[in-house]
């Protein structure tokens, strides 16, 4: 009878099952895309960080530069008298290479790692060192010739020789990052999130060798290919493949690879590294390792996944926000509201039918019973609006990967500052000796552009079942406690 | 005269019942009455219903009500209107009873009493030897679902069921299985007349046939008690007539108790007993 009961009703009463299960149906359909592209959007910016921090990477362990330390970034390019070389028209070529720490950060001492690897909760770490090399040239004029002959009034004739031939200056500045990897290390950092494009990647026998690996963009915009030749501080080291991101139009993290021990080398900072990367046993443990790390290495800058996700701005980043605040609230509101439609028509429904209680309360029909059949109805309605909303769900998740947004994504490194862009090159930066803070400001960021793709799982569904059914619970359970609270003998007037 | 009998009577009931001890179950004496149609044909209408004291003992309680000082009081706007009060009332099992009276009387608070649909605010009410105004909510449910039938003036006939479906809704609470429901429901119609209509929604039926569905609703579960709330009133003349011969046949047939209330003469006439409400006082009519 109960089901009998219920079919009848939600038949002939049409209208008011399908208002509810409309209502219902948008907030679940609602509830599934935001579910769906929040998914998605969080995906994204998974790549985006994969392709800086690598992958399988939980917590990043920096330091960063004390104000005055003179940590990070290239320092001041200073030039000796007999520097440079003079042509005959009396101007002097200078050129002179820096390979330092990335900016913002320091250096520490490697043995770090061990002290991190020792922290419970810590699955596997590897260090890798961030440098930063920059590259000064340029010509200047000799600015102390005497008065050439023909000049006229005692005045100085304008200085000749420059770039220009009329006494001008010319410098240029080109800067890319490197990164020295631990060849030895866990697969994790930088490296893991790459894919050969050509050549070989690292091996084991190449600790200390004066090779290099490229990432496949810069090499293209810097003209090296495997088997030329790039200079690193000062050395010549030989390109032994370039690599690609895994995701697609994104750059991998550095410009250049080395073993960790060259790097160190050139740097002339032995023993030093700037990143730990460090995975966690489980995603459960990564708050308790961060605390654990902050205390044992008082003076890094610890940082996590979710505060690396801060640092993803771009279309991405703002849809990162859109679906957190706007997506999320709409949700919440266009539920609410649909389960407020879903009491209400519930209890306006239990109002009309007030005889019909009675009459089955005078039969003999317990308020148990009576309950049942309105949260039955209730929750069919909902299920029924929660089945129209995943379906109408699902068409517009389609739609939206049919679509495939690109979102473009800035990832900066921040404090846990590890990588930079493809190295640009700060030509016709003329004027000024001395490369001090400004360049490679875009040293710690990659931009990458990445496909929005908004996945459905079983996780979404259940949340979207479960809701309909939450709703239809309580929508039946308000109405049922009103059929319930009926008197008998004031339901039945008509008895009267 | 009827009144001061039943002063005499309730003494004498209230002794009963408090000898009956601490529960509500009502005195002595056989529980249940035989089977319908062992049961003696009623008897011509009885002029007084003070003749039932002591001897109520001795027969079949079954539908059997005993009323002792029932008074009914609501609060209205700020002030207590007294529906019903001091009702001292004897109906015995098979009376077929009549009850008359201005709107406003009492009539509606007499019936939803005897129904079991509420309880007096003073007052002891017993059917078939339980006394209804100690029961609880869901035993009162109970009873109604086994031992009363209703029938009512605007039929009260779920919209969005069939006729069979509404005479199974009375064998919902008996727990009674779907195969003997719908086999007991189809009895049931076609002994009003309404085996062919089974699969029509009432909306499909005339008056008369939605009170035939709905006496077919009342006594499918075979119940000691039927009481109709004006079951001609919305009905012509003819269709009257035939719910009257029905609703009689089925009170002689089936022993059972039958009180309507109504405001037709004419019905009230073919009752054994007629009672007259007026401003909350029961008066046997002779």
């Amino acid at each position: 009878m109960f089901t009998t009961y219920l079919r009848r009703e939600l038949v002939h009463r049409r209208k008011h099952s399908l208002i509810i299960a409309i209502g219902m149906a948008l907030a679940i359909a609602l509830v599934v895309v935001v579910n769906a592209v929040s998914a998605g959007v969080s995906a994204a910016q998974s790549t985006a960080l994969a392709s800086v921090y690598g992958v399988g990477t939980d917590i990043t362990v920096t330091q960063a530069a004390e104000p005055g330390e003179g940590g990070g970034g290239p320092g001041g390019f200073s030039f000796g008298a007999d520097e440079g070389t003079t042509a005959e028209d009396g101007t002097t070529t200078l050129e002179q290479t820096q390979l330092s720490t990335a900016r913002g950060i320091t250096s520490f001492d490697a043995a770090d790692l061990d002290t991190v690897l020792a922290v419970d909760g810590v699955e596997d770490a590897t260090a890798t060192l961030s440098l930063e090399s920059t590259s000064f040239s340029g010509e200047i004029p000799d600015f102390g010739q005497t008065p050439t002959e023909g000049s006229t009034g005692g005045m100085p004739a304008p200085p000749s020789g420059g770039a220009d031939g009329a006494g001008g200056s010319s410098f240029g500045v080109d800067s890319f990052s490197v990164e020295g990897i631990d060849l030895g290390g866990a697969a994790l950092g930088p490296l893991s999130s790459v894919e050969l494009a050509d050549g070989r990647t690292f091996e084991s026998t190449d600790g200390g060798a004066d090779v290099a690996v490229l990432d496949a963009s810069y090499a293209e915009s810097a003209e090296l290919a495997v088997g030329d030749v790039i200079e690193v501080g000062g050395a010549e080291l030989e390109i032994i493949g370039t690599v690609a991101s895994t995701s697609a139009d994104a750059a991998t993290a550095s410009d250049v690879y080395l073993p960790l021990d060259t790097a160190q080398t050139l740097a002339d900072l032995d023993g030093q590294v700037t990143t730990v990367y460090v995975q966690a046993t489980g995603s459960d443990a990564v708050d308790a390792v961060q605390a654990d790390l902050e205390g044992a290495l008082p003076e890094a800058t610890v940082s996590t996944q979710s505060d690396l996700a801060s640092s993803v701005s771009g279309s991405l980043g703002t849809a990162s926000d859109l679906v957190a605040s706007l997506g999320t609230w709409l949700s919440i509101i266009v539920l609410l509201a649909a389960f407020l439609i879903a009491i209400l028509f519930t209890i306006s429904g239990v109002t009309r039918r007030t005889r019909e209680f009675g009459t089955l309360k005078a039969i003999g029909w317990s308020n148990r019973r009576i309950v049942g059949q309105v949260a039955g109805e209730s929750v069919v309605q909902s299920l029924l609006g929660g089945a129209i909303g995943i379906a109408v769900g699902l068409v517009a998740v389609l739609v939206i990967n049919l679509a495939a947004p690109s979102l473009s994504t800035t990832s900066t490194g921040g404090d846990a500052a590890a990588g930079g862009a493809p190295g640009g090159t700060a030509e016709g930066m003329a004027g000024g000796m001395g490369g001090g803070p400004g360049f490679g400001q875009q040293a710690t960021t990659v931009a990458a552009d990445v496909t929005l793709n908004a996945p459905v799982t079983v996780g979404i569904l259940a949340i979207a079942v479960g809701l309909a059914v939450i709703g239809g619970v309580l929508a039946g359970a308000i109405g049922g406690w009103r059929a319930a609270r009926l008197r008998p003998a004031e339901a039945l007037r008509s008895v009267a | 005269m009827a009144r001061g009998a039943a002063a005499a009577r309730r003494g004498a009931a209230q002794r009963r019942l408090n000898r009956a001890g601490a529960g509500p179950r009502c005195p002595p004496g056989p529980r249940a009455g035989p089977p319908p149609a062992a049961r003696p044909p009623p008897g011509p209408a009885r002029a007084s219903i003070s003749t039932a004291t002591v001897e109520t003992v001795e027969r079949p309680t079954k539908g059997a009500y005993t009323l002792a000082g029932v008074g009914r009081a609501y609060q209205q706007k700020g002030r207590t209107v007294h529906a019903l009060s001091k009702v001292d009332l004897e109906i015995r099992s098979g009376d077929m009873v009549a009850v008359q009276g201005p709107t406003g009387g009492g009539k509606s608070t007499l019936l939803q009493l005897l129904g079991a649909l509420d309880r007096p605010s003073t007052g002891t009410i017993a059917l078939g030897g339980e006394l209804l105004s100690q029961l609880g909510d869901a035993r009162l449910g109970a009873i109604r679902g086994r031992e009363i039938g209703f029938v009512f003036q605007h039929f009260n006939l779920i919209p969005t069921l069939t006729a069979l479906e509404n005479v199974e809704t009375a064998l919902v609470p008996l727990g009674v299985s779907a195969e003997e429901r719908r086999s007991r429901a189809s009895e049931a119609l076609e002994s009003v007349g309404l085996g062919e209509r089974g699969g029509h929604l009432p909306s499909e039926l005339s008056g008369g046939q939605q009170q035939r569905v709905a006496i077919a609703r009342a006594i499918v579960k075979r119940p000691a008690v039927l009481l109709a709330d004006e079951p001609t009133g919305n009905l012509d003349e003819e269709t009257r007539d035939e719910i009257m011969n029905l609703l009689e046949g089925l009170w002689r047939d089936q022993g059972l108790t039958l009180v309507i209330v109504t405001h037709d003469s004419a019905v009230a006439r073919r009752a054994q007993r007629r009672l007259h409400i007026k401003q909350g006082s029961v008066r046997e009519v002779a």
